[in-house]
């Protein structure tokens, strides 16, 4: 039997199809190597119970003939998501142990479809982070080696770093995300997987811990454009428990990413991400891409998206502006982390001071000092109004062309401890994932090759509102040109193994 | 009539605005499917949104802007066609988002007013200014334990209109006046109960002072007052106050204060400088709230005709006086059962015998009107042996009297009793005679000029007749026999 870890999600399900193997056993295989990585703290809690008896479940299914869309598959989850009765701590000390009485739609929807949960994937404390090193459970080490012999810890990226390392490492077939301003596609990028964002509204946000309302969306991982596409299709759909969820159809993303064909389509080259001292290596990779989608019969286009350089900021005053708002609630009165305290505010300060860590206390002062009396209209409203200017320059650009093409991060990934030191150096991680985000636009990062470290790079295609489809073709296209076969030495010696 | 105060450096001018919580009639909270019933054991009406469990999102309640947008319609008020919910950010245990989630910069309701009716006879219009939904928050309870202080999240979540007076209000009783109107449109309206002693209904008044049209003085907001009482007597003690300072050559702080009503005194809570910053900023939860113009046109379709239609109504219709009018419009129930009264009958007759009779009282009973042992149809029948001479209308006091004891329909009571009317002109003689027989004196009395001996003749024939005499017929015969 081939090794079950390294099919990938379509490739399962098509197995589990033809009895080829039962969820059960793909599970097990699924399980093991969650134990053989466990070194590189991808999940932070495991539930083998859970994921046998909902692979019976799947395999009894599958027996009547009433198999879901994803049923029989194992899958991660990312603690940012409330799993009922599993601890959901969004890999902070406040929630430490809190396990909610209640599951998150998405995950509610995965479930539905007949996916099985292997545990709960290892971020950045509350999604604060870009390179997974504030969890509160340690931070999470790529399966990626540089090929330069130091053997140095590489950080997966963030702030689903643990997703992103689960499904890299084969310890899942495809797992969930959320992404707020680079979260999944930074990460997919770094580690060699696809990862896409969906517009926002796409999938619902109740039972996901918040972070920044306005920004955060739930989105998927998987190790094929397909795959990623398949995730979504169970996760995306009208929730009426989310005001913000769009009510609209939920198109067949599958067939989407089975299309690879961008034959007169038009690919926005946006002159703004061509930075000044960006690597070379990723600018090749960006001209690669380039010429791949223009011998594929689409039209390359130089598009403008001029407000760019604004969006870092304005991305850093709204998110935090949200999340000191967002975070109030974990107070230490109802639920999690509880300092007592000589006097109510003593107990709020010390519970907040020990439950959180340093990046979010960082991001709650600034959100509260942006918020405040006589800073608001300054910094709010102004980077409100940013927000506004981005959006109108993707809208011009979405005149000229279907689509936009950029890299995907400004770098490969980086040793853990790297930029630890400069919040403003680990923050311009998502220089090219930001605007995207506070636009609300649908966006998807694909492995396009490697650097001369031997590490992935990933390209970006950001498409107009509701066109995933056209983001998924794209991406298609370019994971079909770049035949991106790599796979992590670590994992590879394991399948030799 | 605005109510000037005597001070040692001359008059004063109190100017005071509002600010009214009004609890919305609803079965569900304003942003979760929780029960918004009073009364429940603590922490049993509480929904994961609610308790701010993490993920938790806000989903609005259609019907909670339905009643806004109604109490706007009553209020005379321009209502919003688009508006926003933001969060006001503090910290309070019984705060469980760390937030409340209200309207700021966009409420739902604009500019209106209403019509106020003062003791002395007059009307006078208030402006409102503005009408906005928001979260209640939940309820402390600091006497359940020796250290510790307990929270109830019943009310967390429930939905409260917040609505805000121009500073037109000039005085205590104006202030009163303000309060219950606003009370008695809402309850006309059906959107709140007006319970203040249940708390669904509080009240902040803003007060300052001023020399008589010269600008506006410093104001204090005063909170925790909670009956139509409370806020005249509040507004007693604070103007006093404010007074006593600006003549003693001080300033008045700009802060809230709380009105102790066992002290009867109000005192500092916090000043402008301690006050929270809130950093309101529209909830990333919510999308604005959009009305059209056919629902706001639906809602004013549903509209019941309020107190001042009502009023003035009462007033053209029926030709009764402000006073009646406002009496009898002050409680919908009451002005249905004053309509079943005069329905067919003297309006002014039927306002009498409502306003004077039955609620004189039911009130000496401690009783209202929904516990009223006559029905309208029944006071309406008394009225109708009055009309018709059947008894005399002060037999039909004692009638009425007897119905309120029994609930018995008038007409069988004045059967059982008796009471009848006498109008046979032969038997009125007959009693007539016997009196003028009994009594040669007086007649030579009278007859020799001693006007005033008439009353007596007739008070000797109604105690004859046990006051079944009709009294007309009496006077008539009397007269008669007397020349």
């Amino acid at each position: 039997m081939t090794n079950l870890t390294h099919l990938t999600l379509a490739e399962a399900l098509k197995g589990l199809e033809n009895k080829d193997f039962t969820s059960v056993e793909i599970t097990q295989a699924h399980l093991d190597a969650i134990e053989g990585m466990r070194h590189l703290n991808a999940y932070i809690t495991e539930t083998p119970e859970i994921a046998l008896e909902q692979a019976k479940a799947s395999d009894e299914r599958r027996a009547k003939g009433q198999a879901g869309l994803l049923d029989g598959a194992p899958v991660g989850i990312k603690d940012l998501y409330c799993t009922k009765g599993v601890q959901s701590a969004a890999c902070s000390n406040i929630l430490r142990g809190f396990k909610p009485e209640y599951e998150s739609t998405v995950t509610q929807n995965l479930f539905d479809e007949g996916a099985v949960m292997l545990g709960k994937l290892n971020m950045d404390e509350f999604a604060m982070g870009s390179a997974n090193t504030t969890s509160a459970f340690g931070n999470v080490i790529s399966p990626w080696k540089r090929k330069d012999g130091s053997n140095a810890d590489l950080t997966p990226g963030g702030s689903s770093g643990g997703s992103a390392a689960a499904v890299a490492a084969r310890m899942a077939l495809a797992a969930t995300g959320t992404d707020t301003g680079g979260s999944i596609r930074q990460p997919a990028a770094f580690t060699g997987i696809c990862g896409i964002k969906p517009t926002y509204g796409r999938c619902s946000r109740w039972g996901i811990v918040a972070f920044s309302s306005s920004l955060d969306q739930a989105g998927s991982f998987g190790r094929t454009v397909e795959d990623s596409a398949l995730m979504l299709q169970a996760m995306a759909g009208f929730d009426p428990k989310d005001s913000t969820s769009a009510n609209r159809e939920v198109p067949d993303f599958r067939a989407a990413s089975l299309n690879t064909s961008v034959k007169g389509l038009k690919i926005g080259i946006p002159k703004e991400y061509r930075a000044p001292g960006m690597p070379e290596e990723v600018e090749q990779i960006w001209q690669q891409g380039i010429d791949w989608l223009r011998s594929e019969g689409a039209e390359i286009i130089d598009v403008s998206l001029p407000h760019t350089k604004y969006a870092l900021p304005a991305y850093y005053i709204i998110a935090p502006a949200e999340c000191s708002s967002n975070l109030a609630r974990y107070d230490g009165v109802r639920y999690g982390l509880r300092e007592e305290g000589e006097d109510l505010i003593e107990s709020y300060e010390q519970t907040r001071a020990k439950g959180f860590g340093d990046e979010v206390k960082r991001r709650v002062m600034i959100g509260t000092y942006v918020l405040s009396a006589g800073y608001y209209d300054a910094y709010y409203i102004k980077a409100q109004k940013v927000r506004r200017l981005i959006l109108n320059d993707f809208l011009s650009a979405y005149e000229q062309c279907d689509a936009l093409l950029t890299p995907t991060a400004p770098s490969a990934a980086f040793a853990i401890g790297e930029n630890e030191d400069d919040p403003i150096k680990m923050y311009l991680n998502d220089v090219f994932t930001v605007p995207a985000s506070l636009a609300g636009l649908p966006g998807m990062s694909v492995p396009a090759g490697l650097n001369a470290d031997g590490l992935p790079l990933g390209l970006q295609i950001i498409g107009r509102q509701w066109d995933e489809e056209m983001v998924l073709r794209v991406g298609a296209t370019l994971e079909k040109a770049a035949n991106f076969k790599a796979i992590p030495e670590m994992v590879e010696s394991k399948l030799a193994a | 009539m605005a109510q000037l105060v005597k001070g040692q450096t001359g008059d004063w001018e109190i100017v005071i605005g509002m600010e009214v919580h009004a609890q919305v009639t609803a079965n569900s909270k304003l942003f979760s499917g929780a029960s918004a019933e009073f009364g429940a054991a603590p922490n049993s009406q509480v929904s994961m949104v609610d308790a701010a469990m993490p993920g938790m999102l806000p989903v609005l309640n259609e019907h909670c802007v339905y009643q806004a947008v109604r109490t706007g319609l009553g209020l005379n008020s321009a209502i919003n066609k688009t508006s926003v919910f933001e969060r006001k950010n503090y910290f309070y245990p019984d705060l469980p988002q760390g937030y409340q989630i209200s309207q700021y910069l966009h409420p739902v309701v604009g500019e209106g007013k209403i019509e106020i009716d003062l003791p002395d006879g007059t009307t006078k219009e208030i402006g409102i200014t503005r009408l906005h939904l928001e979260q209640d928050a939940g309820k402390s309870l600091h006497d359940q334990h020796p250290t510790k202080s307990y929270v109830d999240l019943n009310r967390s979540g429930c939905a409260l209109m917040e609505i805000v007076s121009e500073p037109d209000i000039r005085g205590p009783d104006e202030a009163a006046a303000y309060l219950s109107k606003l009370r008695m449109i809402l309850r006309y309206l059906g959107t709140c109960d007006g319970n203040m002693e249940e708390g669904s209904m509080r009240a902040d008044v803003n007060i300052s002072v001023r020399k008589p049209g010269g600008e506006l003085g410093t104001r204090a907001e005063i909170k925790n007052v909670n009956s139509v009482k409370a806020v005249q007597q509040a507004i007693d003690f604070e103007v006093q106050r404010q007074i006593e300072i600006l003549e003693g050559g001080g300033t008045v702080v700009q802060e809230t204060r709380l009105w102790d009503p066992g002290k009867m005194e109000t005192r500092s809570m916090r000043s402008k400088e301690e006050a929270h910053d809130y950093r309101y900023f529209p909830d990333p939860d919510l999308l604005p709230l959009v009305l059209t113009q056919d629902y706001i046109d639906n809602v004013a379709n549903d509209l019941p005709e309020l107190p001042d239609q009502k009023k003035h109504r009462f007033m053209e219709e029926y030709g009764l006086s402000l006073y009646d009018a406002s009496v009898l419009i002050a409680e919908q129930q009451r002005a249905e059962y004053f309509e079943t009264v005069t329905d067919g009958r003297d309006a002014k007759i039927a306002a009498n015998w409502v306003i004077n009779e039955l609620l004189g009282l039911l009130n000496k009973n401690g009783k209202d009107l929904s516990g009223s042992p006559i029905s309208a149809a029944q006071l309406g029948g008394l009225i109708d042996l009055i009309a018709d001479n059947t008894i005399s209308g002060k037999i039909a006091k004692d009638v009425f009297a007897e119905m309120f004891e029994t609930s018995k329909d008038a007409p069988a009571i004045v059967e059982e009793k008796g009471l009848k009317q006498v109008t046979d002109t032969g038997e009125i003689e007959k009693v007539i005679d016997a009196v003028l027989d009994a009594n040669p004196d007086n007649v030579a009395a009278y007859k020799g000029g001693k006007d005033k001996l008439f009353g007596f003749f007739v008070g000797q024939v109604m105690k004859e007749t046990g006051g079944k005499a009709n009294p007309a017929m009496v006077n008539e015969i009397l007269k008669k026999k007397l020349t």
